[in-house]
């Protein structure tokens, strides 16, 4: 905790100055003052010591030196320093500390200073020692036993400053020393206010810190009690505190709901001079309300009774704002509205309330003209969430004008985006073309900033609200014309899955994207949507002379040498699907084909394409052409990956869970154009690649498609679940349990448990997963899926039927899943549950133990056999090694039970080290059986061990040897 | 949550920087100059809050000083906006019409008005 830039002079060359007419804040300050000095605060000008009229740095550090070495005199002189004295050089040595200079003594000064009776004296040493002392100083005991007898000293201000020197270091060291101390300080009846307050904040720090070092206990409910404290210093602190701990301990604090609203509601009611000290420019108590509403975000709406006052308190702070302001002041306007702002959070929160939400709309309708430039900046952020809500979208689709109007007279890009998100919200079936229209002109001239965010949503939204598909398609070619540079490959894959998919639009499609091209200049996506389309359907427009084959041709060769080699790859993919269309073409292909700039291109893939492409077109007889170049099938329906990658652009924390929100609630009024099958287990998604034929299998990477990964991919639109939350925390440790054994808990925080119990026998297994609901409340909308890379699920097949949508509180569901080991593979299947608890979206993703060793079948053989065997499989690559140092006691007898665990037989006296272990068994797959051997060597005295694969197959061992490694 | 509170003046020097998570020095002074580069660009006709990295920064300038409270991004800006004016009085108050020179030679003396600012400690700061 440093309080000024440490490393960094904040005075040139000034060591410090007095005081003499120092510059107000109301003139720039000029800092480069001829005489200075060095004050020891507490002492009066004239006993400061000048340092000289040198200006320059090295000055500066001669006269600091010399500085210093008066003070270590004076520290290590005979006589004893007074307490005064003390404090004085303990003080130049921070001031000193805090010029960017390295202090390397006066510690033990500083400590003993703790000691003093005088606050001055005590308050210096405690600031040296939060700024300097690191946590594992050797004078750390000697400091825990002077904040010991402060916190134990009655005195409030002496254990108001070591409350704060245990808040201002935070270490976990200070938490495992005061953690347990702080919270009968805290509730105990006898203690001031002050140190009620500082406690209440001291031990919030701690919390945050090191969670696991501060005990839940009986305590915490006398901790609720404090918000009907008196002081409101204290509940407003109390209130922090409840509210840190109620998001991790929901079900201890639940009484704090009814407290939190009584206070609320004596705040709301009382009159603007009641609260004295906490009235703030005529606003009772603004942060304590602020804080009030944010604790009630943590829980559903309360019960009938409670509620019923909460509605009146939220009615309350919406009536204030109509008011007249009590002053004319920014301050007043800024603490009455930070209160209205929480109050509409909560009111959206709760989802439940139709009038006040639509009251809040309102409300937020005339900020919108506001001219605080903050207040319509803040405003567009709310209604973005309110137009998520059924009960409000109405109502936030009256504003439009005002929204539209925003992003061209906005002079802040952060407003500008905020209407752009607003405008995103509110969009729906009614308003799409008219919005769409609106941000395709606005990004003509937006930001660059902001450019690549508005194209992804005018992709969604034109897709999403697609009646007539042509208009579909122009918005998109329009998109490219405008912005090509920031349209994603995304967004084009998605519009030729949509043109290949739908019959109706293909003929316009090719007839626009010719004319389209027709530009002198035309962006690189322009072209490769346009050699896509046309190589599909050039077809359906050939009929027109304007358009007929050869002149198709010219006009995406013509663009061909200026765009880069994916590009060009993929016209030629589109030529040889043009020798396929139009016969007629074909010798001027072939030629174009033929030329050295095409069969001795540099590039490896355009000259592999070339020859291939060449070769196929003169051996293959009409028949086969026909049957290779074929019109691609369609897509499988709702392959977007659009919004996913949206959301990964802002981050997972805002927007997901407003578009989950949205998505959830608005599905009928949204439903895409074509409904998605809801399917349980997550199919890996196949990107429309850039080629064409997916015939060579030869090219290295074919160009463009992106790495599919299950989980990222998924269809946004529908219903079907959206993208997996992250692998929980601890889920690798977890995951590293089942690696041995087959039954246990495998994941479990406040409102689920996972529970497994699995058998395996050859390339077969069954698993049955136990979900728990452990709270009181029903899951609504819950849904497990099972999540598998593409990889995964050719090598391992899963299968399973859907749970239940609702969890009763309390009750448990079992889901079995039938497994087969199709071939051997290193991944595991990510098991991805998401549902709803009271108003809030849940989703948790954990890694499920299905991994290669559990297919094992263990194989008893001699001494003899094994060594055989053994030598047989010397291949380098059949042998894989590891050695690592142990993790846990290095015990025979649990080693031996891994070792079983893991599935092979553990065979005795087979190695003539009695101290190794040797195993063997063989893996079943549906395709092969590979034969694994195994060796371990610990190294008692190094604390190491060496594990030794051989399998038949180098992936085996690897996978094996990575499994294994991690048990010991 | 507050995540820092730093005070720097129009060329970037920092008066006073407090940290609420970890971070190194590296860390801390790319934050610092960071935060400048930010802040200082934006004029009166803009918003007092800037989205930065995943937090966002709430920011209000007093003559030649910007007073920045970095919070997370769901947090209450106006409420922290007002915090920071709360700050100001207080010191205001303290020193007698504070100036930017007073933050720098009563170090100690406003580190500890701020040392129980955990969450923007409500509306009285502790004045010793």
């Amino acid at each position: 905790m440093v309080p000024v830039g440490r490393g960094m002079p904040f005075i040139p060359s000034v060591l410090a100055v007095v005081g003499a007419g120092a510059a107000r804040m109301s003139r720039d300050t000029p800092w480069c003052l001829e005489a200075f000095y060095l004050i020891p605060p507490g002492t009066h000008a004239n006993e400061g010591i000048q340092v000289g009229r040198g200006k320059s740095k090295e000055a500066e550090i001669k006269r600091i030196n010399k500085e210093l070495a008066n003070i270590r005199s004076k520290f290590k002189g005979d006589r004893a320093l007074d307490g005064y004295s003390k404090k004085k050089y303990v003080c130049k040595l921070l001031f000193i500390f805090l010029l960017g200079h390295d202090i390397d003594f006066g510690h033990m000064e500083a400590v003993n200073l703790l000691s003093s009776n005088r606050y001055t004296e005590k308050q210096i040493g405690y600031l040296f020692i939060s700024v300097l002392v690191n946590s594992n100083s050797e004078l750390i005991r000697l400091i825990n036993n002077a904040i010991k007898n402060d916190l134990a000293s009655r005195n409030p201000t002496f254990m108001g400053l070591a409350l704060h020197c245990i808040a201002n270091v935070g270490s976990r060291e200070m938490a495992e020393a005061f953690a347990g101390e702080i919270p009968r300080i805290l509730v105990a009846g006898d203690t001031m206010d002050s140190v009620k307050q500082s406690a209440a904040l001291c031990l919030l720090r701690l919390y945050r810190t090191s969670p696991d070092l501060v005990p839940m206990g009986d305590w915490t409910s006398r901790v609720v009690h404090l918000l009907n404290d008196q002081h409101l210093g204290v509940v407003t602190a109390a209130t922090s505190l409840i509210t840190t701990l109620a998001q991790k301990n929901p079900e201890e604090f639940k009484t704090s709901v009814s407290l939190a609203v009584s206070r609320l509601s004596r705040i709301v009611t009382s009159a603007s001079t009641d609260l004295q000290d906490y009235t703030y420019y005529f606003v009772p108590a603004p942060w304590l309300s602020v804080k009030l509403l944010r604790l009630l975000q943590c829980y559903p709406p309360p019960d009938p009774a409670v509620r019923g006052r909460l509605t009146e308190c939220l009615e309350a702070i919406l009536n204030k704002a109509q008011e007249p302001p009590k002053s004319k002041k920014v301050q007043h306007s800024n603490a009455k509205n930070a209160v209205l702002f929480e109050a509409i959070s909560l009111v959206i929160h709760h989802d439940s309330e139709p009038n006040l939400l639509v009251r809040a709309c309102n409300q937020l309708g005339q900020f919108l003209q506001h001219r605080e430039t903050n207040l319509r900046y803040l405003a567009l952020e709310s209604m973005c969430t309110l137009a998520s809500s059924e009960f409000s979208h109405e109502a936030v689709k009256t504003h439009i004008e005002t929204v539209i109007n925003a992003p061209q007279t906005e002079r802040d890009v952060s407003v500008r985006q905020r209407a752009v998100d607003l405008l995103y919200a509110m969009c729906d079936r009614s308003n799409a073309q008219q919005i769409v229209a609106e941000m395709l002109s606005y990004l003509e001239t937006a930001d660059y900033s902001i450019r690549e965010e508005i194209v992804l949503k005018v992709a969604i939204l034109a897709e999403k609200y697609a009646v007539d598909y042509t208009w579909y398609v122009d918005t998109i070619l329009n998109l490219i014309r405008i912005a090509g540079d920031y349209v994603s490959e995304e967004v084009w894959y998605r519009v030729i899955q949509i043109v290949i998919n739908r019959d109706d639009v293909q003929g316009y499609a090719a007839k626009t994207v010719f004319e389209a091209l027709q530009a002198s200049a035309c962006h690189e996506n322009l072209v490769k949507v346009g050699g896509y389309i046309l190589g599909e359907f050039g077809n359906l427009i050939a009929g027109d002379p304007r358009s007929s084959p050869l002149t198709q041709f010219h006009l995406l060769h013509s663009k061909f040498h200026l765009c880069s080699v994916p590009t060009r790859a993929l016209l030629l993919s589109t030529y040889i699907k043009f020798v396929n269309l139009f016969p007629e073409v074909k010798g001027t292909i072939q030629d174009v084909l033929r030329s050295d700039s095409q069969l001795k291109n540099a590039d490896v893939e355009l000259q592999q394409r070339a020859v291939e492409y060449l070769r196929l077109s003169t051996v293959a007889s009409t028949d086969i052409l026909a049957t290779v170049l074929e019109e691609m099938p369609p897509f499988p329906e709702r392959e977007s990956s659009i919004l996913a990658k949206l959301k990964k652009k802002k981050g997972p924390s805002t927007v997901t869970d407003l578009e989950e929100a949205k998505r959830e609630r608005s599905a009928d009024v949204n439903g895409g154009p074509e409904p998605a099958p809801a399917s349980t287990s997550a199919v890996s998604t196949p990107s429309p690649s850039a080629d064409l034929l997916g015939l060579g299998a030869a090219p290295p990477a074919p160009a463009g498609p992106p790495p599919s990964s299950g989980g990222l991919l998924v269809d946004v639109f529908s219903d079907s679940p959206s993208a997996a939350a992250p692998l929980a925390p601890g889920s690798e440790d977890n995951f590293a349990r089942f690696v041995c054994k087959n039954n246990g808990v495998l994941f479990e925080n406040q409102l689920l448990q996972i529970g497994l119990k699995s058998e395996f026998r050859q390339n077969l297994g069954r698993m049955f997963i136990f979900y728990g609901n452990k709270t009181s409340t029903q899951f609504l909308n819950f849904t497990p899926t099972l999540i598998c890379s593409d990889d995964l699920q050719a090598n391992l097949s899963l299968q399973t039927k859907p749970v239940d949508p609702a969890v009763d509180g309390g009750a448990q569901v079992q889901q079995a899943v039938n497994i087969e080991c199709v071939s051997d593979f290193t991944e595991a299947p990510v098991l991805n549950i998401q549902f709803r608890y009271g108003g809030t979206f849940q989703n948790v993703s954990v890694k499920l133990p299905i991994t290669l060793n559990k297919f094992f079948q263990p194989t008893e053989m001699a001494s003899q056999d094994f060594f055989q065997r053994w030598k047989q499989l010397s291949n380098p690559q059949q042998e894989v090694q590891s050695i690592f140092k142990a993790k846990h006691p290095m015990d025979t007898e649990v080693t031996k039970a891994k070792i079983i665990g893991f599935g092979s037989a553990l065979l005795e006296e087979v190695d003539p080290n009695p101290a190794n272990f040797v195993g063997a068994g063989i893996i079943h797959t549906r395709t092969a059986q590979i034969g694994c051997l195994l060796r371990l060597e610990p190294n008692l005295q190094a604390q190491m061990y060496r594990l030794t694969l051989r399998t038949s197959r180098e992936t085996v061992s690897q996978r094996l040897c990575e499994l294994l490694s991690e048990q010991f | 949550m507050i995540r820092f509170i730093l005070i720097q003046n129009r060329a970037g020097k920092t008066r006073l920087a407090k940290w609420y998570m970890q971070f190194d020095d590296d860390e801390k002074q790319k934050l610092i100059e960071e935060v400048h580069a930010v802040v200082t660009v934006r004029d009166a006709k803009h918003t007092n809050f800037v989205e930065f990295r995943n937090f966002k920064i709430i920011y209000r300038r007093y003559a030649g000083l910007y007073f920045c409270i970095c919070v997370d991004v769901n947090d209450n800006n106006l409420a922290y906006l007002e915090a920071i004016h709360n700050f100001v009085e207080v010191l205001n108050e303290y020193f007698h019409n504070v100036c930017e020179l007073d933050l720098v030679f009563n170090f100690y003396k406003v580190k500890e008005n701020t040392s129980s600012g955990q969450t923007g400690q409500s509306h009285v700061f502790a004045v010793p």
